[in-house]
């Protein structure tokens, strides 16, 4: 099924910083074509007047004192990351 | 005890260990020995820690020696899916994106296994990021069924549900967001329980979908799920989704269910697209709970056939938003090939990510892009509502719900390449995460081809003891569970 | 043409808490990089948010003093967005039910002169809510470096309407707001720690029209200085290109404090679409009437209602209550001290610390809380000069030790041997003497010279050493000059 008229998978992958070949855009695009058309029939229920579900068994206020724990050490934050310098994670200079 | 010990529970192992007739090292040494055996071809695993699972076990013995013994689950190696924190660890949630990610912290659930005296064993291999119900998306390796290496386990948590039936680990922890505990336990002839959402904290579980995932157990046999349940449940500071139940003694009150139970069948679950042998084994467990005493009427859940559509809105557009922080910034793979920060990005994930995973941002981003938020969202979450109705309804008339777990058994590996034809698979499993009830699956047949069939049962909320009580009625007068496959 | 500018103010405070919003992992300013750390912070793999309940009786504090309503349920929303100081790539915050809405601050426009009381406007506002703060990026010529202490903070955005229409507007918002905040104990509303960032949007219309024009939004506006100067800049800016006979294009601008100028940051056409919806790891919230109740009693009076009722109760005037309401601790040592020192005390007791006090914690380097002078004390002293025990200049001396000491006034008068002297039967004796000394001077005042009398004074204070009361003096000598007439 082709992807929606509507579809605009560039924009869709700009959205989600994701770097598509022109293979798997056609792929994808056609394949999110086919479960969209089988999500449309939802549009058919009647939901007048139902709440929707934003959690399964909803309960309010839940918090936490405001008492400081230990967090990661230096070492521990930074073990994992691809470029450090200083202490600090590296990234390509950021542009305004 | 005549069967080997890799292959026995964990109740008969503790009650061996508290009777010293045998020792944690034995027993994680016997695990050793036949995940050495088979592992190259069930490829359940995608680490090993063998040394520190020895020093674990050593420990175990000494606190026992010493009568510092920490209850039933001491020293009992446990697998866990490679979608929970261990600190120290690798969590890689079988994705290239976090191939070299070590965990500094622990998850709730393993501080309480750890508290428990739990041996962990291995990082156990799944579909990536969880997305999937074959294990065929691990960017690693598949896993193989252990009763036909050349079929599927089931997915996502496959390599949990193999490594126990391959006799690679006592029990194992797997991760359930539309069936992926119990759609593989089925698949390999164990039971897998997904608990009531919000009885088992989500702290240190890689998040897919977040008002759909918990974690659950794997298990050669429902007291020994009650059992495992117990010590993972309860209410976590750390996770504000996480209830604050009473948890009782899983285990204790097994005895005392004893039934019978009014169980409803739900028309809309049998229909079209049902392998017959399937339909046959569970048939047969309908005619069982009548044989018992229990009333099993029909039932109707007359929104299942838009539970496929809800979970693929609500489900995707969580995870595309949960996935945002595997950017290559912070830790993970980072492209060797960017020029300049967006770059970095777009790169990063596109490397990192298979495409079952980029299908679903891709699907979670566009329900949520502007202008079609009402039209996505907002009506998936509303026709949840109704679909959460329907069970609730259901129960007014019966305890519990009776259905297949899948519509076939295990398929062959690289039969199944069509996503849409994957999602439609889960039909029978999604509509209780999207309802929030626990469910069972539970072995009740062998199709002719040898391959294992699930039963699954549904709960009512926080009701797993009744649960937990309506399965072992079945599984006293039967022997599925006891089988195991032939490597 | 005539142009009005119309002004909104977008200003984040970070709320003062010991741990951070999601997260406990303490919150703090000025610590090596990535010491303030923990897992939920920076975004790894299974971690999980967990509200913390003080950022919350803040935020509806805030509320509670700028007179807004608060939402009786308010939940969170995700805000998508990739950006390198976002580990999550997407920010906690509320979307459409803030906990905060409507509510307004009083402002105060500088008066005709220095010495006079502005006009009293009160600026609407849209909302309030909370949110999480993000790490800093550092910039080196060829990279960035990212520090994540500062992620996870808790932060109120406060969104006015847009209904301030000058750059002076803008600036005595931003001062009463920050008053507020201070006030309330909230936030030290600090700029160049970030505690309080500003943003401003900026449009102009022709005069007498109602619809608005294409906002711009104005940022890097680092102190309050700089968001009057940015402001008055930018309508300078926008007047100029629509006199010239281009329109404005809508934007965000980068506001340089040091140059003075402006320069064009990105287009907002390319604006984020941050897909908005409800973060499903958290649970909403519901502020109900004793919650309400209890945050009201805490709450602190007003800043203009305090300055109000300085004039009511203590006829404190505008120059000396312009000085003590900004500063909380010190109004509350003023009225502390005018309680002590008994009624119509209090104008002589608020001079001492505006003047005295304020100098000499100056010249210490130490804050109010730091100092050794008491408000008693300070009672204290105001009592001995009325009570003629103390004279004013004398008193200056006193108060000096005051600061260094902590001594009460009397034990430093007893130290040094600084009390007036009132015995009348020495100061008889030396009025006499100093009368009889000059002759020439009680001429002249009997001639009807009446500034003569002052001739006699210097000897007589100098036979006192100086402790002898002027005013005494004065009476004394008066008394027996016409004694003598």
């Amino acid at each position: 099924m082709p992807a929606p008229a509507d579809l605009n998978i560039d924009h869709v992958a700009y959205l989600a910083r994701l770097a598509l070949t022109p293979d798997e855009k056609r792929r994808f695009a056609a394949q999110l074509g086919d479960i969209l058309a089988s999500i449309e029939k939802l549009k058919q229920v009647d939901v007048s007047g139902v709440e929707p579900t934003a959690h399964a068994f909803p309960f309010y206020n839940v918090w936490a004192e405001d008492k400081p724990q230990p967090g990661l050490s230096v070492e521990q934050a930074l073990m994992n990351a691809p470029a450090q310098r200083e202490r600090m994670i590296v990234v390509p200079k950021v542009v305004e | 005890m005549t069967s080997p010990l890799h292959f026995r529970t964990i109740v008969e192992l503790s009650d061996a260990l508290s009777a010293k007739r045998v020792s944690s090292v034995e027993i994680v040494e016997a695990v050793i020995a036949q995940t050495n055996a088979v592992e190259s071809r069930v490829n359940a695993f995608n680490s090993l820690n063998p040394d520190d699972a020895l020093e674990q076990a050593r420990l175990s013995d000494q606190r026992r020696a010493s009568g510092q013994g920490r209850g039933p689950l001491d020293g009992i190696p446990i697998g866990l899916k490679d979608v929970i924190a261990v600190a120290g660890q690798p969590l890689t949630a079988s994705s290239k994106m976090l191939e070299n990610f070590v965990s500094p912290y622990d998850a709730t659930v393993t501080r309480k296994l750890k508290r428990a005296g739990v041996v962990l064993w291995g990082r156990l291999n799944m579909d990536e990021f969880a997305m999937g119900s074959s294990t065929e998306n691990s960017a690693f390796k598949p896993t193989s069924n252990p009763y036909d290496l050349e079929r599927v386990p089931g997915g996502s948590s496959g390599g949990s549900a193999a490594a126990l039936a391959a006799g690679e680990a006592i029990a194992t922890l797997g991760s359930d967001t539309g069936g992926s505990i119990r759609q593989p336990a089925s698949f390999c002839n164990v039971v897998g329980l997904k608990p009531t959402y919000g009885l088992v904290s989500r702290f240190g579980l890689v998040a897919f979908a977040s008002s759909l995932d918990q974690i659950g157990p794997l298990t050669r046999t429902v007291e020994d799920s009650a059992l495992l349940l117990g010590a993972i449940a309860g209410h976590d500071p750390l996770d504000s989704t996480s209830f604050q139940a009473e948890i009782p003694d899983y285990r204790a009150e097994l005895a005392t269910k004893k039934g019978p139970w009014k169980i409803g069948i739900p028309q809309e679950y049998f229909g079209e697209g049902l392998d017959p042998e399937v339909d046959a084994a569970v048939q047969k467990a309908v005619l069982h709970y009548r044989s018992i005493g229990c009333e099993v009427r029909p039932v109707s859940l007359p929104h299942t056939e838009y539970g496929i559509g809800v979970y693929y809105i609500v489900a995707t557009a969580e995870c595309s938003s949960n996935l945002a922080r595997f950017d290559g910034v912070r830790y993970g793979h980072r492209s060797k090939d960017a020029k300049d920060l967006h770059e970095l990005y777009c790169k990063s994930r596109a490397e990192g990510f298979g495409d079952e995973v980029k299908r679903r941002i891709i699907l979670g981003t566009y329900v949520l892009s502007s202008g079609y938020y009402d039209a996505y969202y907002l009506t998936a979450q509303k026709v949840r509502t109704l679909i959460r109705n329907d069970f609730l309804a259901a129960y007014r008339e019966v305890d519990a719900i009776l259905t297949p777990v899948a519509p076939t058994a295990a398929f062959k590996r690289g039969a199944k390449t069509d996503p849409l034809a994957l999602y439609l698979s889960d039909i029978y499993t999604i509509g209780v995460n999207l309802a929030g009830l626990p469910a069972m699956s539970i072995p009740c047949g062998f199709t002719s081809d040898g391959l294992p069939i699930g039963l699954q049962l549904i709960g009512q909320p926080f009701k797993e003891s009744d649960l937990l009580g309506i399965a072992h009625a079945f599984e006293k007068h039967h022997d599925w569970h006891t089988r195991r496959p032939v490597l | 043409m005539q142009y009005e500018a119309v002004i909104g103010l977008e200003v984040h405070v970070q709320i003062k808490t010991k741990s951070k919003m999601f997260t406990r992992v303490a919150a703090g300013y000025g610590f090596d990089p990535n010491t303030l750390t923990d897992p939920v912070i920076l975004a790894l793999p299974g971690v999980l948010p967990v509200m913390n309940k003080e950022a919350l009786d803040a935020i509806v504090k805030a509320g509670l003093m700028l007179g807004c309503q608060i939402s009786p349920v308010c939940k969170w929303d995700r805000k998508n967005y990739f950006y390198p100081d976002s580990p999550k790539n997407y920010q906690i915050s509320q979307y459409d039910r803030p906990i905060c809405v409507g509510g307004e601050v009083e402002i105060e426009l500088p008066g005709a002169a220095r010495n006079l009381q502005g006009e009293h406007k009160k600026i609407p506002l849209t909302r309030i809510h909370l949110e999480e703060d993000v790490g800093k990026l550092s910039h080196t010529a060829t990279d960035s470096l990212i520090d994540f202490n500062r992620a996870g903070t808790p932060l109120m955005e406060i969104v006015s309407e847009p209904a301030m229409h000058t750059a002076e507007e803008a600036f005595a918002y931003l001062t009463a707001l920050r008053t507020a905040m201070i006030y309330g104990e909230i936030s030290d509303c600090d700029m160049e720690k970030g505690q309080l960032r500003c943003d401003a949007n900026i449009s102009i219309r022709p005069i007498g029209e109602s619809a608005l024009g294409t906002k711009v939004e104005l940022k890097n506006l680092n102190s309050i200085s700089y968001v009057r100067d940015g402001i008055s800049h930018e309508i300078k800016r926008q007047i100029g290109v629509v006199t010239a006979g281009g329109i404005i294009r809508q934007e965000t601008r980068d506001y340089d404090g040091i140059a003075g100028t402006s320069q064009s940051l990105r287009s907002k056409e390319m604006a984020h679409d941050y897909r908005y919806f409800p973060d499903p790891d958290l649970m909403p919230v519901k502020v109900d009437e004793s919650w309400k109740t209890r945050l009201k009693a805490a709450c602190p009076e007003l800043p203009f209602d305090k300055q109000r009722r300085f004039f009511e109760a203590y006829r404190l005037p505008y120059t000396i209550t312009s000085v003590l309401v900004p500063d909380r601790a010190l109004c509350d040592f003023f009225e502390e001290a005018a309680n002590d020192a008994g009624p119509g005390k209090a104008q002589a007791v608020a001079n001492w610390i505006v003047n005295d006090l304020l100098r000499e914690l100056g010249q210490s380097k130490r804050s109010l809380a730091d100092s050794k002078v008491r408000p008693l004390h300070v009672a204290q002293l105001v009592q001995s000069i009325d009570a003629g025990m103390l004279f004013a200049n004398t008193a200056k001396e006193v108060f000096v030790e005051m600061a260094a000491s902590g001594e009460t006034p009397s034990a430093i008068v007893e130290r040094k041997g600084l009390k007036a002297e009132t015995d009348s039967g020495e100061l008889e004796r030396w009025c006499r003497e100093a009368i009889a000394a000059n002759a020439k001077s009680l001429a002249d005042f009997k001639a009807g010279k009446d500034s003569a009398i002052n001739a006699f004074k210097g000897p007589v204070m100098k036979a006192g050493k100086g402790k002898a009361n002027p005013k005494l003096v004065d009476e004394t000598l008066r008394r027996l000059l016409a004694e003598m007439s």
